[in-house]
């Protein structure tokens, strides 16, 4: 499911760069709801696609909370990127980033 | 402001402590040391690369890379904007900073001429750092014809 989320960004950041749209956004929006999840998609200028899987049942969740998930892991990512121990492209094993990101899952939940 | 000077000296530095280690003084061992500078430049481009653009909207196109290396990276590393950017329209750029600041303290002319290169590596690994997190694989290279102002030229790599 991941995967056909990730098509569908791909087509999003295409048709960006076709359609000489103004809304040059890094965040793209909900994806596209499926039965049980809703998925939501960000990139960031350096093609890094974020994606989001939430469960449906879990409706209070207004667009201005997602951005705001998104800009925080940018930001974590960012931190990620500048760790000197840290070599671009493998797997991240920061405890920081993973405490962020599980305290945030906390709080939606 | 205190942060571009304490650069300048660790960049000095840097250059120095590189240099004194290698007591092999043909070309080899030189470029050697060039290299590490340069993959020192590279690695913190990379995380630049990821950090300056945070809120900006996406590039539409090669050129706005190009002119956001000039503006916002320069500004944010050196203070101060690249004087000018020239293409070819065929993947070759040149940047050119007529007062670089790393070079600006040594001499204003002729002077020091040879020894430019080994402060100019660390700056183009920096651009090609910045320019591979962005998407894009490139080689960098700088030239001094009479310091303190120097060119990089920028050829993108076609894969």
């Amino acid at each position: 499911m991941v995967h056909t989320s990730l098509d569908v960004v791909d087509e999003k950041i295409s048709a960006m760069g076709k359609a000489l749209v103004d809304q040059r956004e890094l965040y793209l929006g909900l994806l596209y709801p499926t039965e049980d999840y809703k998925v939501y998609g960000y990139v960031t200028n350096s093609k890094v696609k974020f994606v989001m899987v939430v469960d449906s049942s879990n409706t209070a969740l207004r667009d201005n909370e997602i951005r705001s998930m998104f800009r925080k892991l940018h930001n974590s990512y960012t931190d990620v990127m500048c760790n000197p121990f840290y070599n671009p492209g493998d797997r991240i094993q920061s405890r920081a980033f993973d405490s962020m990101v599980t305290s945030m899952m906390v709080q939606v939940c | 402001m205190a942060d571009a000077a304490l650069f300048e000296f660790l960049h000095t530095e840097m250059v120095a402590e590189l240099w004194a280690h290698d007591s092999d003084p043909s070309p080899g061992g030189q470029k050697m040391s060039l290299s590490v500078l340069e993959g020192m430049g590279f690695r913190v481009g990379q995380a630049l690369g990821e950090r300056l653009p945070r809120e900006m909207l996406a590039f539409r196109e090669e050129l706005d890379v190009l002119k956001f290396l000039c503006k916002d990276l320069w500004v944010a590393v050196f203070q101060k904007q690249m004087d000018s950017l020239r293409t070819n329209h065929q993947g070759t750029y040149v940047l050119q900073d007529n007062s670089f600041p790393l070079l600006v303290r040594m001499a204003s002319g002729q002077q020091y001429l040879e020894e430019a290169p080994k402060f100019l590596a660390f700056t183009c690994g920096l651009l090609r750092g910045a320019l591979s997190t962005l998407g894009i694989k490139s080689l960098v290279t700088a030239s001094v014809a009479a310091l303190p102002a120097c060119k990089f030229q920028v050829v993108i790599q076609k894969s």
